[in-house]
Protein backbone atom coordinates (compact mmCIF):
# COMPACT_ATOMS: atom_id res chain seq x y z
CA UNK A 1 0.00 0.00 0.00
CA UNK A 2 1.55 3.07 -0.99
CA UNK A 3 1.87 5.73 1.83
CA UNK A 4 1.75 8.95 0.33
CA UNK A 5 2.23 10.37 4.31
CA UNK A 6 5.80 9.75 3.56
CA UNK A 7 6.56 12.74 1.48
CA UNK A 8 5.42 15.22 3.80
CA UNK A 9 7.85 16.45 5.97
CA UNK A 10 7.70 14.58 9.45
CA UNK A 11 7.94 18.04 11.39
CA UNK A 12 4.42 18.79 10.15
CA UNK A 13 3.05 15.43 9.96
CA UNK A 14 4.32 15.08 13.84
CA UNK A 15 2.36 18.50 13.79
CA UNK A 16 -1.03 16.82 12.19
CA UNK A 17 -1.09 13.69 14.45
CA UNK A 18 -0.95 15.17 17.68
CA UNK A 19 -3.89 17.58 16.19
CA UNK A 20 -5.64 14.40 15.27
CA UNK A 21 -4.89 13.10 18.46
CA UNK A 22 -6.89 16.03 20.44
CA UNK A 23 -9.67 15.20 17.90
CA UNK A 24 -8.79 18.48 15.47
CA UNK A 25 -11.13 17.83 12.65
CA UNK A 26 -8.95 19.75 9.85
CA UNK A 27 -6.36 17.07 10.98
CA UNK A 28 -8.74 14.26 10.46
CA UNK A 29 -9.66 15.34 7.10
CA UNK A 30 -5.82 16.24 6.46
CA UNK A 31 -5.10 12.22 6.88
CA UNK A 32 -8.44 11.25 5.81
CA UNK A 33 -7.36 12.83 2.21
CA UNK A 34 -4.15 11.68 2.70
CA UNK A 35 -4.98 7.44 3.74
CA UNK A 36 -8.54 7.09 1.86
CA UNK A 37 -7.37 5.29 -0.89
CA UNK A 38 -4.83 3.91 0.59
CA UNK A 39 -8.28 2.60 3.03
CA UNK A 40 -10.47 1.76 0.27
CA UNK A 41 -7.91 -0.40 -1.51
CA UNK A 42 -6.77 -2.43 1.60
CA UNK A 43 -10.62 -3.23 2.00
CA UNK A 44 -11.40 -3.70 -1.49
CA UNK A 45 -8.52 -6.28 -1.44
CA UNK A 46 -10.14 -8.07 1.50
CA UNK A 47 -13.93 -7.95 0.60
CA UNK A 48 -13.78 -7.41 -3.18
CA UNK A 49 -16.98 -5.76 -3.61
CA UNK A 50 -16.69 -1.61 -4.46
CA UNK A 51 -19.91 -0.71 -3.64
CA UNK A 52 -19.25 -1.72 -0.02
CA UNK A 53 -15.33 -1.16 0.35
CA UNK A 54 -16.36 2.80 0.14
CA UNK A 55 -19.18 2.20 3.13
CA UNK A 56 -16.53 -0.12 5.00
CA UNK A 57 -13.93 2.70 4.14
CA UNK A 58 -16.11 5.59 5.89
CA UNK A 59 -16.91 3.36 8.57
CA UNK A 60 -13.08 2.80 9.25
CA UNK A 61 -12.68 6.16 9.19
CA UNK A 62 -14.95 6.86 11.80
CA UNK A 63 -13.81 4.67 13.92
CA UNK A 64 -10.66 6.11 13.80
CA UNK A 65 -12.07 9.54 14.63
CA UNK A 66 -13.49 7.74 17.61
CA UNK A 67 -10.37 6.16 18.65
CA UNK A 68 -8.42 8.88 18.07
CA UNK A 69 -7.31 9.84 21.76
CA UNK A 70 -5.95 6.46 21.68
CA UNK A 71 -3.24 7.33 18.93
CA UNK A 72 -0.03 7.71 19.41
CA UNK A 73 1.19 10.40 17.46
CA UNK A 74 4.60 9.02 18.04
CA UNK A 75 3.84 5.78 15.45
CA UNK A 76 2.69 5.83 12.03
CA UNK A 77 -0.96 6.28 10.93
CA UNK A 78 -1.07 4.12 7.95
CA UNK A 79 -0.73 0.61 10.09
CA UNK A 80 -3.15 1.88 12.56
CA UNK A 81 -5.79 2.66 9.84
CA UNK A 82 -5.10 -0.58 8.21
CA UNK A 83 -5.62 -2.71 11.59
CA UNK A 84 -8.84 -0.71 12.27
CA UNK A 85 -9.90 -1.49 8.56
CA UNK A 86 -9.22 -5.24 8.70
CA UNK A 87 -11.18 -5.31 12.14
CA UNK A 88 -14.12 -3.52 9.95
CA UNK A 89 -13.77 -5.43 7.48
CA UNK A 90 -13.62 -8.84 9.13
CA UNK A 91 -16.55 -7.88 10.91
CA UNK A 92 -18.52 -7.04 7.67
CA UNK A 93 -17.54 -10.70 6.24
CA UNK A 94 -18.76 -12.58 9.19
CA UNK A 95 -21.82 -10.55 8.76
CA UNK A 96 -22.69 -11.99 5.80
CA UNK A 97 -24.17 -15.34 4.64
CA UNK A 98 -21.95 -17.42 2.78
CA UNK A 99 -23.93 -18.17 -0.03
CA UNK A 100 -24.23 -14.45 -1.04
CA UNK A 101 -20.42 -14.12 -1.10
CA UNK A 102 -17.80 -13.81 -3.58
CA UNK A 103 -20.77 -14.26 -6.33
CA UNK A 104 -20.08 -14.16 -10.13
CA UNK A 105 -20.84 -10.61 -10.53
CA UNK A 106 -18.73 -9.45 -8.07
CA UNK A 107 -15.72 -11.16 -9.42
CA UNK A 108 -16.39 -10.38 -12.61
CA UNK A 109 -16.78 -6.44 -11.63
CA UNK A 110 -13.72 -6.68 -10.00
CA UNK A 111 -10.93 -4.30 -11.46
CA UNK A 112 -8.32 -6.59 -12.69
CA UNK A 113 -4.72 -6.02 -13.00
CA UNK A 114 -4.88 -7.88 -16.39
CA UNK A 115 -2.58 -11.20 -14.88
CA UNK A 116 -5.55 -13.63 -14.55
CA UNK A 117 -5.76 -16.48 -17.20
CA UNK A 118 -8.10 -15.86 -19.69
CA UNK A 119 -7.50 -20.17 -20.64
CA UNK A 120 -8.81 -21.06 -17.18
CA UNK A 121 -12.21 -22.40 -17.19
CA UNK A 122 -14.65 -20.48 -15.77
CA UNK A 123 -16.10 -23.73 -13.90
CA UNK A 124 -12.72 -24.05 -12.05
CA UNK A 125 -12.62 -20.20 -11.22
CA UNK A 126 -16.46 -20.09 -9.88
CA UNK A 127 -15.55 -23.30 -7.71
CA UNK A 128 -12.05 -21.84 -6.13
CA UNK A 129 -13.97 -18.92 -5.82
CA UNK A 130 -16.51 -20.26 -3.67
CA UNK A 131 -14.55 -22.56 -1.79
CA UNK A 132 -12.73 -19.28 -0.85
CA UNK A 133 -16.04 -17.91 0.59
CA UNK A 134 -16.69 -21.02 2.58
CA UNK A 135 -13.51 -19.94 4.47
CA UNK A 136 -14.06 -18.57 8.09
CA UNK A 137 -13.68 -14.75 7.39
CA UNK A 138 -10.65 -14.57 9.83
CA UNK A 139 -8.54 -18.01 7.31
CA UNK A 140 -9.95 -16.49 4.12
CA UNK A 141 -8.31 -12.41 4.63
CA UNK A 142 -5.37 -14.20 5.55
CA UNK A 143 -5.13 -16.32 2.11
CA UNK A 144 -6.40 -13.63 0.12
CA UNK A 145 -3.93 -11.05 1.31
CA UNK A 146 -1.32 -13.40 1.34
CA UNK A 147 -1.20 -15.31 -1.63
CA UNK A 148 -3.59 -13.37 -3.81
CA UNK A 149 -2.23 -9.73 -3.10
CA UNK A 150 1.24 -11.68 -1.88
CA UNK A 151 1.78 -9.40 1.08
CA UNK A 152 4.38 -10.36 3.40
CA UNK A 153 3.22 -12.10 6.03
CA UNK A 154 4.27 -9.41 8.62
CA UNK A 155 1.95 -7.18 6.94
CA UNK A 156 -0.67 -9.59 7.39
CA UNK A 157 -0.01 -10.51 10.83
CA UNK A 158 0.07 -6.21 11.66
CA UNK A 159 -3.31 -5.80 10.07
CA UNK A 160 -4.67 -8.98 11.92
CA UNK A 161 -3.32 -7.49 15.17
CA UNK A 162 -1.57 -11.27 15.58
CA UNK A 163 1.95 -12.68 15.51
CA UNK A 164 3.69 -13.33 12.14
CA UNK A 165 3.63 -17.10 13.27
CA UNK A 166 -0.10 -16.76 13.76
CA UNK A 167 -0.79 -15.19 10.49
CA UNK A 168 1.48 -18.44 8.51
CA UNK A 169 -0.77 -20.79 11.03
CA UNK A 170 -3.71 -19.33 9.46
CA UNK A 171 -2.83 -19.19 5.49
CA UNK A 172 -1.68 -22.79 6.13
CA UNK A 173 -4.74 -23.92 7.64
CA UNK A 174 -6.55 -21.85 4.71
CA UNK A 175 -4.63 -23.71 2.22
CA UNK A 176 -5.69 -27.16 3.72
CA UNK A 177 -9.09 -26.20 4.16
CA UNK A 178 -9.19 -24.72 0.50
CA UNK A 179 -7.25 -27.77 -1.26
CA UNK A 180 -9.79 -30.38 1.11
CA UNK A 181 -12.94 -28.19 -0.39
CA UNK A 182 -11.70 -28.60 -4.43
CA UNK A 183 -11.12 -32.12 -3.80
CA UNK A 184 -14.50 -32.61 -2.78
CA UNK A 185 -15.51 -30.84 -5.72
CA UNK A 186 -13.90 -32.77 -8.29
CA UNK A 187 -10.75 -30.10 -8.52
CA UNK A 188 -6.91 -31.85 -7.97
CA UNK A 189 -4.43 -28.69 -7.20
CA UNK B 1 9.85 -34.65 -1.05
CA UNK B 2 10.05 -33.78 2.07
CA UNK B 3 6.93 -32.99 4.30
CA UNK B 4 8.31 -28.80 3.96
CA UNK B 5 8.49 -29.29 -0.06
CA UNK B 6 5.31 -30.98 0.07
CA UNK B 7 3.83 -28.11 1.65
CA UNK B 8 5.52 -25.71 0.14
CA UNK B 9 4.08 -27.35 -3.77
CA UNK B 10 0.21 -27.61 -2.36
CA UNK B 11 1.08 -23.84 -1.28
CA UNK B 12 1.64 -22.83 -4.98
CA UNK B 13 -0.78 -24.64 -6.65
CA UNK B 14 -3.40 -23.00 -4.16
CA UNK B 15 -2.14 -19.83 -5.01
CA UNK B 16 -2.14 -20.13 -8.76
CA UNK B 17 -5.90 -21.17 -8.26
CA UNK B 18 -7.02 -18.48 -6.43
CA UNK B 19 -4.61 -16.19 -8.60
CA UNK B 20 -7.11 -17.29 -11.65
CA UNK B 21 -10.07 -17.00 -9.77
CA UNK B 22 -9.86 -13.95 -8.35
CA UNK B 23 -7.42 -11.07 -9.81
CA UNK B 24 -5.44 -9.07 -7.79
CA UNK B 25 -7.17 -5.61 -6.79
CA UNK B 26 -5.24 -2.93 -9.31
CA UNK B 27 -2.76 -0.51 -7.36
CA UNK B 28 -4.83 1.90 -8.35
CA UNK B 29 -8.15 1.24 -7.62
CA UNK B 30 -9.81 4.44 -5.70
CA UNK B 31 -13.44 5.27 -4.49
CA UNK B 32 -15.72 6.15 -7.42
CA UNK B 33 -16.61 9.48 -5.48
CA UNK B 34 -15.66 11.78 -2.34
CA UNK B 35 -16.09 9.95 0.77
CA UNK B 36 -15.53 12.99 3.25
CA UNK B 37 -18.68 14.46 2.36
CA UNK B 38 -20.22 10.89 3.90
CA UNK B 39 -18.19 10.67 6.48
CA UNK B 40 -19.15 14.68 8.02
CA UNK B 41 -22.71 13.41 7.62
CA UNK B 42 -22.01 10.33 9.91
CA UNK B 43 -19.86 12.57 11.96
CA UNK B 44 -22.73 15.12 12.55
CA UNK B 45 -25.33 12.10 13.39
CA UNK B 46 -23.28 10.51 15.99
CA UNK B 47 -24.51 12.14 19.41
CA UNK B 48 -21.54 13.76 21.11
CA UNK B 49 -19.41 11.51 23.46
CA UNK B 50 -20.57 11.66 27.02
CA UNK B 51 -17.39 12.75 29.27
CA UNK B 52 -19.56 12.11 32.69
CA UNK B 53 -19.35 8.33 32.15
CA UNK B 54 -17.00 6.01 30.70
CA UNK B 55 -18.68 4.74 27.18
CA UNK B 56 -18.07 1.00 28.02
CA UNK B 57 -16.66 -0.74 31.51
CA UNK B 58 -15.29 -3.96 30.53
CA UNK B 59 -17.36 -6.94 32.03
CA UNK B 60 -14.57 -7.46 34.82
CA UNK B 61 -15.19 -3.99 36.24
CA UNK B 62 -19.31 -4.87 36.71
CA UNK B 63 -18.53 -8.53 37.93
CA UNK B 64 -16.15 -6.38 40.62
CA UNK B 65 -18.67 -4.23 41.82
CA UNK B 66 -21.35 -6.45 41.85
CA UNK B 67 -19.01 -8.62 44.27
CA UNK B 68 -18.22 -5.95 46.14
CA UNK B 69 -22.02 -4.90 46.78
CA UNK B 70 -23.29 -8.51 47.41
CA UNK B 71 -20.02 -9.11 49.85
CA UNK B 72 -21.51 -5.51 51.25
CA UNK B 73 -24.86 -6.53 51.58
CA UNK B 74 -24.16 -10.18 52.94
CA UNK B 75 -21.73 -8.68 55.73
CA UNK B 76 -22.44 -5.12 56.91
CA UNK B 77 -20.06 -5.18 59.44
CA UNK B 78 -17.45 -5.09 57.66
CA UNK B 79 -17.96 -2.09 55.86
CA UNK B 80 -16.69 0.79 58.26
CA UNK B 81 -13.21 -1.72 58.25
CA UNK B 82 -13.41 -1.42 54.52
CA UNK B 83 -13.64 2.31 54.86
CA UNK B 84 -11.12 2.86 57.68
CA UNK B 85 -8.32 1.13 55.05
CA UNK B 86 -9.11 3.49 52.28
Amino acid sequence: MPDRAESVPEAILGTVLERFRRGDLDAFEALFREHQRAVYGWILRMIRDTGAAEDLTVESFLRMHRACASFDPARPFAPWARRIATRIALDWLRARPPETELGDEIVAALPASGRSDPGVVAEIRAKTAQALARLPPRLRIAAVLSLVEEQPHKEVAAALGISVTAAKLRVFRAVRLLRKDLERQGITP
Amino acid sequence: MTAQRAKQVEEERVKELLKQALPPVACDAEPARDLWPDVLRRLDAEPAPSRALPAKLPWFDWALIGGLVVFAVSFPATIPVFLYYL
